[in-house]
This record gives structure tokens, C-alpha cells and sequence, in this order.
């Protein structure tokens, strides 16, 4: 941890326009190339958290620094800039089902290329040749040229891994990345990520539900509850115990800290 | 004992509630006969739906074809071009309305989506016919004008069918498009065009079988196609050319109906 | 496993795309020319068009007091059509439902006779009608009646298909007679469909017959057919705004009960 941070959050909350609390004083260092874990209950704002980093949703107070550049105030080509260095994994895959593989690996590239070029796809030869790349890396080299929705859940997700690998991101946020898949391509889907964060030293942060994956991908492991960062700490401290506390509900907490 | 008898004077209410809506609609349909004079049937009404009877099993097979370009088939043909352009042409003009018109993120009241659907109720409600007289006060008679109708009129079926299926479409590529650095042509071409094209697809052909029906009756203000010389056998009682006509287009919208119908089956 | 297909010549270069694409130009071309379409000559005219628009814009507000009868008159046709067809349909619906006939002739004809009403617009039946009853309202009813019975018999003939199969076993199994069954386990379950089709009808029909006056079959289209004779536009607007008025009440009221029914 001896690296300066890529993403910093100081002192960063949310409120929905509905009042609800998304995020509560968040304050959060992140070390280029470490990969982050983020476990809590749904709802606990672990996808709201994930969402400011690219500016998928705005944040209410605090600042968030990518790169020691805060990027709160962020608008139009910079703001596009900064997405373009950011890639994100979904848990619906988020593929354009009707479009083919190529296309949709390509898509990751638009940032790169202005809007009568993309849209035209007149693509690089060097790009083209590098979407074919980084569908092999995920071991689906075969599929270029078949459509998005022939393909398997866990195939979709590692096009759409190979469409965040793209854009040469320096960060990757991936939400919920298996909730949707069963439990063998979970393995693989979760060893692309570990690739992407060994070989190309890309920071990924991760939100997850199961306890064990955490534990054998995470070099770290940071915990929410009601939008309140209530846990941090190294891979090499977590203990089972921890990370259960992190998943009672609000109320049973409460009631035990009370007693205590 | 007293709240027994509040919910026993509910339970009473509810069972006569019935008795409410008959009368209502009692009136309304004592409203709706008093409406219609029955007195106006012509005392040849009898024969002459004979004669029609008689000219649809006599149809005057001469009138098919004879090179004029003003048989049957030449007119059917001009009828189902009309309708085939003009579905082309609303379909395009539709799609900008559709996005004016849809609601996306919460649902409550919205100023550009209200706006949107209230002007295509609007084209909606806006008579075809009306729409094609005056067309033909600016490009003159003939089956232009019923292009032009066509297109604009069912700008408001379509763009609400469009604007719909936009708002019920997955959001998640037009999402990923936009975190990996797209900006909005972008996201619009890569994500949310293929995704809703296929139902956009569907929805013309679908504006297309009822456009050929619209497009046969155009003529009959003169916006070209079958309608004028159907009209015109009408008036004159040629009823074997009536028959013929209307065989004529019982067949074609038969057949249009049906391969449609199974393209539709093969796009969904 | 991880080799990139190749792939044939017609792939490659979308063969199979650029032939549709091809011919559906060449379509929009022909249909183009067919119809004399001519958008030089369009927008040389468009003074012609804008000018009847200006006109239009200026209603004629001193004959709205002349339209209001038209008006009503158009919305009794549409009840009396709606209801006539509708009563007709719904013998032949049954007759046409799989799930009741099982006489695969008879339901073949039937739904055959259906789909041939279906194809005629309204219009058309409109001029049929003006010549058989001569000009007037019974012409429009009539007309109406034939519309609405093509296309409730077909909405209603799917509700009738998509009902629970379990409560016409048990009548049967009781020793029900065909009539008994419709009427103790079809229409119970069908009803609130068939008055939520019969409104939807209405609707359709409501606005249908606001033009069908144009051929002489009564209501406001008579008046719609005069003002444009006589190039008095503002009258015309006065009556497509009523037109309009009318068509977002009926469908704002019955799209309520609809959703109240359903």
C-alpha cells in the first residue's frame, strides 16, 4: 500500500431526490492495482458507491479524486474522458442482444473515436484486431462473429469483459458480476477479472454477495451497511466472523449494540 | 350490535349496486335510439342489395386487367404503393416523435413526454380523410396526396407504439454504452436503435395492413387508388364492377394480412 | 476452441443484407414513381397548404352551436352500431372459439366469413350502405354494425379461448348440455373481457363515424363533407375540434372503466 491511491473518496454522501440515504460520509483510499471487494446487503448502497466512481450517478456532498483529479464537477468531453478510462461489468450483462459479438466488443471502443466514425463502424484495423484479442484472452475467440444472445449467460458476461478490456481502462468496476450465473462459470468469470487485475495491473473493484469468493479473490475487503462504510480491512485480517456481522440486518445490530 | 347493523346497511348498498349502473346504462342507450330516426330506409333498398349480391357472384372479369392502366390490378397495385410509401416515409418521421413522446426514468407527470403524446393524440384524432383533401388542395388529385395522408396520419399510431416500446425497453447497453465513454449519438446508435429496431419492425408492418385499407378508401375523396373507380361504380350502379372491386381488395388485404403476419411471427 | 472463424464470401460481405437492401430501395423507388410522388412540386405548393392552415386556425366559433347536435348524433350511431354488431358476434364468437366447437368444418367457416367482413373498410361499407338505405344515420348504424361485428367477434372469440378449461369439465361432467356450459362456465368467466372489448370498439367506432357523414351516412361527417365544399375552413375547424373533444372524452371515460374491469 505503498502506492498513492487512484481513487480517493473524502467525506462523500448521497441522498435520493426521495430522501432515502444512499451513501453517509464515505471516506475511502483505493491503491492503484489492488482488488477491491465490496460486500454488504442489497440495498446497503454497494452499487451506489460503484456508481460515482464513473459518474453514473452524482453524489450530494464530499469529493472523489480518480487519479488526483477530482472528478465530481466533471461535464460532456472530460466527463466521457474519464468514463472511457473506467470499465464496468453489469450483472445483466448489458450486451446489445441482437448485435453480433464483434460489434458489441467494439462498442467498448466508441470512447476512442468521434461520433460519425463510430457510427458509420468504421473501426481500425489495429482496433478490430484488438477486439479479437481480448475475446481470446476470455477464451472466446470462436464467437466474433455469432449474436450476442446465442450465447450462454456466462459467456455474455466475459464479452462483456473483453468490451470493458477495450477501452484500456485503469480501473474496472464490475456490479454483482455472477449474481446471474451458476456456479462453474462463476470460477471463470471471476479468474478474468483476477487476470485483468495480475496482468495488466488494472485496480478492480468488485461488489459480491458470496462471503468464500471474496475471500479467495480480494486483496482487500470493504463492508456497507445502510450506506455507511462499517468495515475495511486487509485480505490477510478477515475473518469468517467479520464478515457475518456485516450481514445482519440493520436492526439486529442495533439491538445488539444496545444490550452490549 | 351497532357496528352489525352499519356493515348489514353496506352489505345492502353493495347488493343493489347493480341496479345503479342498469338504469345508467338504461339511459344512455334510451338516449342513443331516440338519436337514430329508423323512418329513412328506401323502399328499394331490398333490390338493390340483390343487385349487389348479384354483382358480387357476376363480377365483370374484363375490368382485371386491359392495359389501361386503369383496371384493377393497376389501381390495386397504385392502392398498395400508396400505403407501402407511405408507411415507409411515417415510419421515419415517427421515430424523433417517438422519443419526444416517451417517459423514461420516474413515472409522474412529465413536460416533453406529455407534450409529445398529447400532439400525437392529436394526429391521431385528425381525420384521414380531412388530412387528404387538403393535401390534394396542395399537390392536386391523385395518389401523391394519399402518400402524403398516409404518412402523416399514421405518424400518431405509430409514434405511440414506438415511443412505448422505447419506454419498456432494457436500458442496461444504452447504460454500458454510456459508462464506457459513449456520448449520446453514440449510445443511440450502438444500444438503444438494435435493441428496439425489431418491435419498430413489427409495429410498421403491422400500421402497414391497416394502411392498405386506408389507402383503398383515399380514393374516394380522390387521393387516388381503388377507391375512386369504386366510388364511381357505386354512384352509377355498375354492380358487377362493385363486385369485382371489392373482390379485388377482400383478396389483396387477405393476402397482405397474411404475409405480414408470418414476417411479424419471424421477427419477434 | 479459440480460433477466429473465417468466414464465407456472402458473410464477409453481407450478401444476404445488401440484396434485401437493395430491393427494398428499388421498392421504395418504384412505389415512388407509381405514385407520382413529387416533393419539388410539394413544397412549391406548400403556400397552398399553409395558406388552408392559417384559415383553419381562424374557427368559426359562432357555428360551434350548430355542431353540437351533429355531435351527438354521432355518438348515438356509434352506440346503436357498436351494440347491434357486438350482439351478433357474440353467437358466431362462440361458434368460432376452439375450445367450444370442436367441429374443425364449421369453426373453418365461420372464422372464413369473419375474416372476409374484416377486410372491408369502413368507409367502403359506408358508400355500400348510402346506396342500399339511402343517405342518412340508418346507414352509418348499419355500417357500424358490420364494422364492430368483424372485429369483436375475433377479440372475443380469443377471450373465449384463453379461459380456465376446468369449470366446462366439471359441467360436463355433470351432464350439461352445450348452452348450459356457454352460459354457467364461459360467460362468468368472459363477461368483464367482453364489456372492456365492446368499450374498446367504441371508441374505434366513435372516431370511425365521424367521417363517415362524408359518404352520407349521417352525423358530423355531413357537416365535415359541406365546409370543405364550400372552402369554409373555419367551420371545419370548429368541427375537428369537437371531433377531437369528443374522441378524448369517450376514450378518457372508457378507458377508465376498462381499467376499473379488468
Amino acid at each position: 500500500m505503498t502506492e498513492k491511491p487512484i481513487i480517493e473518496f473524502q467525506h462523500v454522501s448521497k441522498t435520493y431526490q426521495n430522501g432515502t440515504i444512499g451513501l453517509k460520509d464515505i471516506n475511502l483510499s483505493i491503491p492503484q492495482g489492488q482488488f477491491l471487494v465490496v460486500v454488504g446487503l442489497s440495498g446497503a448502497g454497494k452499487s451506489t458507491l460503484m456508481r460515482t466512481i464513473n459518474r453514473m450517478h452524482d453524489i450530494s456532498t464530499g469529493n472523489i479524486f480518480v487519479d488526483g483529479e477530482s472528478i465530481v464537477h466533471l461535464e460532456g468531453k472530460e466527463l466521457r474522458r474519464l468514463r472511457r478510462s473506467i470499465g464496468m461489468i453489469f450483472q445483466n450483462f448489458n450486451l446489445v442482444k441482437r448485435s453480433s459479438v464483434q460489434r458489441n466488443v467494439l462498442s467498448g471502443r466508441v470512447g476512442y473515436y468521434s461520433t460519425w466514425k463510430s457510427t458509420l463502424g468504421l473501426f481500425s484495423k489495429e482496433d478490430k484486431q484488438k477486439a479479437i484479442e481480448a475475446l481470446q484472452r476470455v477464451g472466446l475467440g470462436e464467437k466474433l462473429y455469432s449474436r450476442a444472445d446465442e450465447l450462454s449467460g456466462g459467456q455474455q458476461q466475459r464479452v462483456a469483459i473483453a468490451r470493458a478490456f477495450m477501452q484500456d481502462p485503469k480501473i474496472v468496476l464490475a456490479d454483482e458480476p455472477i449474481a446471474s450465473l451458476d456456479p462453474l462459470t462463476t470460477e471463470s468469470v471471476m479468474d478474468d477479472l483476477k487476470r485483468l487485475n495480475e496482468e495488466f495491473h488494472i485496480t478492480v473493484i468488485v461488489n459480491l454477495h458470496s462471503v468464500s469468493l471474496a475471500r479467495r479473490f480480494g486483496d482487500r475487503i470493504i463492508g456497507l451497511r445502510g450506506g455507511e462504510l462499517v468495515y475495511d480491512e486487509p485480505i490477510s485480517k478477515v475473518t469468517e466472523k467479520d464478515l457475518e456481522a456485516i450481514y445482519q440486518p440493520v436492526s439486529i445490530v442495533k439491538k445488539s449494540e444496545v444490550q452490549a | 350490535m351497532k357496528q352489525l347493523t352499519v356493515s348489514n346497511s353496506t352489505l345492502q348498498f353493495k347488493r343493489y349496486k347493480w341496479l345503479f349502473w342498469v338504469a345508467i346504462v338504461l339511459v344512455i342507450y334510451i338516449w342513443g335510439i331516440t338519436g337514430v330516426h329508423f323512418t329513412g330506409i328506401k323502399d328499394s333498398a331490398g333490390e338493390v342489395s340483390r343487385s349487389i349480391a348479384y354483382g358480387i357472384f357476376h363480377p365483370d372479369w374484363k375490368y382485371v386487367y386491359d392495359g389501361s392502366g386503369e383496371d384493377l390490378v393497376s389501381l390495386i397495385l397504385q392502392t398498395l404503393a400508396m400505403a407501402f410509401l407511405g408507411t415507409f416515409i411515417s415510419a421515419i418521421l415517427s421515430v424523433p416523435f417517438a422519443f419526444w413522446a416517451a417517459r423514461t426514468g420516474k413515472p409522474r407527470f412529465h413536460v416533453r413526454s406529455t407534450s409529445g403524446k398529447l400532439v400525437l393524440t392529436l394526429i391521431r384524432t385528425f381525420p384521414e380523410i380531412v388530412l387528404a383533401i387538403m393535401f390534394i388542395k396542395a399537390v392536386g388529385p391523385g395518389s401523391f396526396a394519399g402518400v402524403l395522408a398516409v404518412s402523416i396520419h399514421s405518424i400518431g399510431m405509430l409514434g405511440k407504439l414506438f415511443s412505448e416500446s422505447i419506454e419498456n425497453m432494457d436500458f442496461g447497453p444504452s447504460e454500458a454504452l454510456m459508462s464506457s465513454g459513449g456520448n449520446r449519438a453514440q449510445t443511440l446508435v450502438f444500444a438503444t436503435l438494435p435493441t428496439v429496431l425489431p418491435e419498430f419492425l413489427s409495429y410498421t408492418l403491422y400500421r402497414f395492413e391497416i394502411a392498405v385499407r386506408s389507402a383503398s378508401i383515399l380514393g374516394m375523396v380522390g387521393a387516388g387508388g381503388i377507391g375512386t373507380p369504386l366510388l364511381f361504380a357505386i354512384q352509377t350502379r355498375t354492380w358487377s364492377r362493385v363486385g369485382i372491386i371489392l373482390l379485388g381488395i377482400i383478396i389483396t388485404v387477405t393476402l397482405i394480412d397474411y404475409i405480414s403476419g408470418t414476417l411479424r411471427k419471424r421477427l419477434v | 476452441m479459440n480460433i477466429v472463424p473465417t468466414r464465407t464470401f456472402t458473410q464477409k460481405y453481407h450478401v444476404k443484407t445488401v440484396v434485401w437492401l437493395t430491393l427494398f430501395i428499388l421498392l421504395v423507388i418504384g412505389t415512388a414513381k407509381m405514385t407520382g410522388v413529387d416533393f419539388i412540386m410539394f413544397f412549391a405548393n406548400f403556400g397552398q397548404f399553409t395558406a388552408l392552415l392559417q384559415q383553419m386556425a381562424k374557427p368559426d366559433w359562432q357555428y360551434t352551436s350548430l355542431v353540437v347536435q351533429p355531435i351527438l348524433e354521432t355518438i348515438q350511431m356509434a352506440l346503436i352500431g357498436t351494440t347491434v354488431g357486438t350482439l351478433v358476434a357474440i353467437p358466431f364468437s362462440v361458434l368460432a372459439a376452439r375450445n367450444i366447437v370442436k367441429n374443425k368444418f364449421l369453426r373453418g367457416i365461420i372464422r372464413f366469413i369473419l375474416n372476409l367482413v374484416r377486410t372491408l373498410p369502413d368507409l367502403m361499407l359506408a358508400a355500400l350502405f348510402v346506396a342500399i338505405v339511402g343517405i342518412g344515420p340508418v346507414a352509418g348504424v348499419f355500417t357500424l354494425a358490420i364494422f364492430s361485428f368483424g372485429m369483436i367477434s375475433k377479440l372475443f372469440y380469443e377471450a373465449i379461448e384463453t379461459i380456465d378449461e376446468g369449470p366446462l369439465e366439471a359441467l360436463q361432467a355433470a351432464g350439461a348440455n352445450k348452452i348450459q356450459m356457454v352460459v354457467f362456465a364461459v360467460i362468468p368467466q368472459v363477461f368483464n373481457y367482453f364489456v372492456s372489448y365492446f368499450l374498446y370498439t367504441f371508441e374505434i367506432n366513435v372516431r370511425a363515424s365521424t367521417v363517415l357523414g362524408y359518404l352520407g351516412a349521417g352525423g358530423i361527417g355531413v357537416y365535415l363533407q359541406r365546409s370543405l365544399d364550400q372552402f369554409a375552413y373555419g367551420q371545419t375547424a370548429i368541427i375537428i375540434l369537437g371531433i377531437l373533444m369528443v374522441v378524448l372524452i369517450i376514450d378518457g371515460v372508457s378507458n377508465t372503466l376498462r381499467e376499473r374491469l379488468l
